[in-house]
């Protein structure tokens, strides 16, 4: 009797085991953080990318609009692809862009700007590239889009393209 | 394009042979005769023989850079030397599986022409078993994971082989570790045909324990070969990391070793009969879940192939078959033993047993537990964890200490009922180990009690084994293994206070002072290799006591895929180890620099190496024992 | 009782484990290095990685240090912007109980069915 009753523990564990295995390779592995809806905007103070001024988050994000925090660099090459997107976006008057120049050269970026356009209505330095691990980004293209609630409601990891300019415009709209 | 098609062809024959060898087998088995049918015998050797061909196939096919293969597309190129692309073919998914093919095949073949003295219906058993491991594996192949796919247009060229693979510790490692891994499959089969047959007893245990050594040793030194690679090659002068594929390789060595133990057990005594057959299960059992864990994509990891769900629920269904099937087997068939229970004492070799196998089933749940646990987790509540080193460390470094302790007692105790020899010899020898392991502890930044206590304690077991070498009377594979453990932690431990580091950013022709010594930057050389081109940086480091090392790390460039990697360059010796490595560092002339000093290194090797001289020790003492 | 005795010495020994020790800055350093996941790396650690994320992460750790910011503080800060899944020592809460006891456990179980061959 005693047998029984542990073959019946055992099958039923081994059953467990096999449906969670079955889930478990269903599911993404690679690991994109959580995209944690109540992750406010984090709080911090930047060099102006042109004035080389302070400013603080508060005073960047302090209108009542969506926000787009996007980081970049002039040596990073998918930046370049998703910038014709960036500039369509930054022809929408219910958003602006700001962005996070990303552990460049400040010579680079101005050439990079002037060759294809600024989006951004503000843009930063991030020499060190602690600017970027607030945010919980871990490479460059990222995207970011804040409400007004100044809440981070989608991230991008990657280069923006069509299909995700769309749904940009689906949030901002 | 000629060769592929032979390999695959061949594989099909594999699989008509693997059935007609079943049906033959079964017959046999209800056939009153007293011999093996020596139809049987052939057509393993037939099965064998045309996984061979198919394999040597895809070899010639890698050698040749044949593109219209699709798996040498992916993982061969041209411009890779000659070594590389053979080893290029059991480096990729499709491969290797061949290669467990290869092993598997192999294996039943050796089993049945070497068991000539075991009863008839046991070898057949075991065929049998192993059988539907086989044809599971031919069909897993042909059906998800050919290796020899056709592509056309024909490429010109291949993607190549990820460049920190192409290493000779990394070449070899597949195979050897396979025939360990895989090995194990023969001991599940023959332990599911001893229940069977009810045949577990001494004269098994005697028989099997030669397979059960066999698979050990390439286990642990397939294992020892993986370590040397990531050593040389990942990261930063480690060579254990706790990572899903070394911990699901390390798994089946861990419940092997408790076997091994029982074996011996039994080979005396009719005792833990049951416990014997489970481990016997388990070996393979974890063998295939690593199989599964680490192809189906589930895990992330530094070694993952390329990951495809339905390889991975084929995998996983066959895994539950064999271990639903397995159990079912045992509960069906398998009779408890009494006779000899009466006669456990507990001051005996037999009771030391149980308590290693005790220790080796804990640390197996926590590597298991730890590996498997993240899974679960987000499963059932989407939260994602990691488990890496510190939570290995914390639950297995303080087991470590008792588990010393007991083999000191252990190996020394006699079978059925002992007492403690010499103990006042045991308790110099405890004093004199841990002394000398505070008074070399308290010179360096570490936890003065915690390491006092290990390293006192493996001095303990290294000066106790010492000893043995000296007294005849000892069984030498034990004295070797168990001294060679013991060298192992203690390399490890030594290795773990002593090592040294220094980081610092130089460019050509600076001299850089640190605590130990000067590096110099003397120059930088370009070179240019068959498949890569590589910056080498030359460094003159001058120690302390007046000792120069010339060290030439390597920034390399491949061709194919394009990956730049940074090659260390390790100067070896009997006390240290000296590891230098350099980086660029972004937009500057400058190059990153990073030199350790790491002291008993190759002790780490040459004391696996030990342990595994003990089995072989212990398996031509049992080949010769006839 | 025995197993009273055993438990308490699987936690004293636990406890051993995780004393803390008097370390340099550069250990330290390390140690908190070797504990965080490289996020773009297939599962090595800052400390061994050579990415562009890990020096950022490396540079923004010896900031830390330099604070006065306890290892503690560190974990928690990176916690908090990449998740749990950043470092490499699994925090003990809710979550992983099970995970930290249950080898206990099994260690306790193994003990009690060894004491039982002997009754």
């Amino acid at each position: 009797m005693k047998n029984k009753i542990y073959l019946s523990v055992v099958i039923i564990f081994l059953i467990f085991c096999f449906v969670i295995f079955y889930n478990g390779l269903n599911s993404s592995n690679i690991y994109t953080p959580k995209i944690n809806t109540k992750q406010k905007l984090p709080i911090f103070e930047a060099k102006d990318f042109y004035s080389n001024k302070s400013i603080s988050s508060e005073e960047l994000f302090k209108e009542d609009i969506f926000y787009i925090v996007n980081i970049w660099a002039s040596w990073c090459v998918p930046c370049r692809k998703e910038h014709k997107f960036l500039m369509e976006l930054s022809k929408s008057e219910n958003v602006k862009i700001i962005g996070l120049n990303y552990k460049d050269n400040l010579n680079n970026a101005k050439k990079f700007i002037n060759e294809l356009g600024n989006p951004y209505s503000k843009n930063l330095t991030d020499k060190n590239g602690f600017l970027s691990i607030e945010f919980g980004a871990y490479g460059v293209p990222e995207t970011f889009i804040i409400n007004k609630n100044k809440t981070i409601v989608k991230k991008f990891i990657g280069p923006i393209n069509k299909k995700t300019l769309n749904q940009i415009m689906q949030i901002i709209k | 394009m000629l060769a592929s098609q032979i390999g695959y062809y061949s594989l099909i024959l594999g699989l008509i042979f693997s059935f007609t060898l079943s049906f033959f087998a079964t017959k046999d088995l209800t056939s009153p005769s007293k011999k093996i049918d020596q139809n049987i015998i052939v057509l393993s050797f037939l099965q064998f023989f045309f996984v061979v061909v198919s394999f040597l196939c895809l070899i010639f096919s890698f050698v040749n850079s044949d593109f219209s293969n699709e798996t040498v597309f992916n993982n061969s190129h041209t411009t890779k030397p000659l070594f590389y692309k053979i080893s290029g073919t059991w480096g990729n998914h499709e491969g290797s599986l061949l290669l467990w093919l290869l092993v598997l095949t192999l294996f039943i073949f050796l089993f049945i022409i070497k068991s000539i003295n075991q009863p008839k219906k046991y070898r057949i058993s075991t065929l049998l078993f192993q059988q539907i491991i086989i044809i599971g594996f031919f069909l897993f192949v042909l059906v998800t994971s050919n290796p020899f796919i056709y592509v056309f247009p024909v490429p010109n060229e291949g993607l190549g082989l990820n460049p920190i693979l192409q290493d000779p510790a990394l070449a070899i490692h597949p195979p050897i570790l396979y025939l360990g891994y895989v090995g194990s499959s023969i001991i599940f089969s023959a332990a599911l045909a001893a229940v069977i047959q009810n045949y577990i007893n001494s004269e098994w245990a005697k028989h099997i324990k030669k397979w059960v050594l066999i698979s050990w040793i390439f286990l642990s030194i397939g294992i020892m070969l993986g370590s040397i690679w990531a050593y040389y090659e990942l990261g930063w002068g480690g060579f254990w990391f706790w990572d899903p594929v070394e911990n699901v390789s390390l798994m089946p060595w861990l419940t092997l070793t408790a076997l091994l133990h029982c074996i011996l057990v039994l080979e005396r005594r009719l005792l833990l009969t049951s416990w014997v057959v489970i481990l016997s299960i388990a070996s393979f059992t974890l063998s295939m879940c690593g199989t599964f864990l680490v192809r189906s994509g589930i895990l992330n990891s530094v070694h993952t192939f390329a990951n495809d769900p339905a390889r991975g629920i084929f995998i996983l269904i066959f895994l539950f078959i064999l271990i639903f099937l397995s159990l079912g087997i045992f509960f069906i068939f398998h009779k408890e033993q009494y006779k000899d229970n009466k006669n456990f004492f507990w001051l005996s070799k037999e009771t030391s047993i149980l308590l290693n196998n005790w220790f080796m089933m804990y640390f197996l749940s926590v590597v298991l537990i730890g590996t498997v646990y993240p899974i679960f987790l987000d499963v059932i509540s989407s939260d994602k964890i990691s488990v890496g080193p510190p939570f290995y460390h914390k639950l297995i470094i303080p087991f470590l200490v008792p588990f010393l302790i007991f083999m000191v007692f252990g190996s020394r105790l006699k079978w059925i009922k002992s007492e403690i020899s010499n103990k006042n010899l045991l308790i110099i020898f405890f004093t004199i180990s841990i002394t000398i392991s505070f008074l070399v502890t308290k010179n360096f930044q570490v936890d003065l009690f915690l390491y006092t206590i290990l390293i006192g304690t493996s001095l303990f077991l290294f000066f106790t084994t010492t000893v043995e070498f000296f007294n005849r009377k000892k069984i030498l594979s034990q004295t070797v293994a168990h001294f060679g453990f013991s060298l192992f932690i203690l390399s490890i431990l030594l290795n773990s206070i002593t090592s040294s580091e220094v980081s610092t950013n130089m460019k050509v022709g600076e001299r850089y002072n640190y605590e130990g010594g000067e590096i110099f930057f003397k120059k930088i050389e370009e070179k240019k290799e068959k498949n890569f081109n590589s910056i080498v940086g030359h460094f003159k480091i001058t120690d302390n006591r007046g000792d120069i090392f010339n060290l030439k790390p390597e920034l390399r460039v491949y061709n194919q895929p394009i990956i730049i990697t940074s090659e260390a360059d390790i100067k070896t010796t009997l006390l240290k180890d000296n590891f230098l490595v350099m980086n660029t560092v972004k937009g500057n002339e400058y190059f990153n620099i990073r030199y350790q000093v790491k002291p008993f290194m190759l002790w780490i090797w040459i004391s696996v190496l030990l342990i595994s001289l003990g089995g072989m020790i212990s398996f031509l003492r049992a080949k010769n024992e006839k | 009782m025995r197993i009273l005795k055993t438990f308490l010495l699987v936690v004293l020994f636990i406890n051993i484990a995780n004393a803390n020790t008097d370390i340099k800055d550069e250990n330290l350093n390390n140690k908190i290095l070797k504990n965080i996941r490289c996020l773009v790396c297939q599962g090595q650690s800052v400390y061994d990685s050579e990415s562009e994320f890990s020096s950022t992460i490396k540079l923004l750790v010896k900031k830390k240090i330099n604070e006065g910011k306890s290892e503690k503080q560190i974990y928690e800060f990176l916690r908090k912007r990449y998740g749990d899944w950043v470092i490499f020592e699994p925090k003990l809460n809710k979550n992983t109980y099970i995970l930290w006891i249950l080898p206990l456990l099994l260690f306790l179980l193994g003990g009690a069915i060894i004491r039982k061959k002997f009754k």
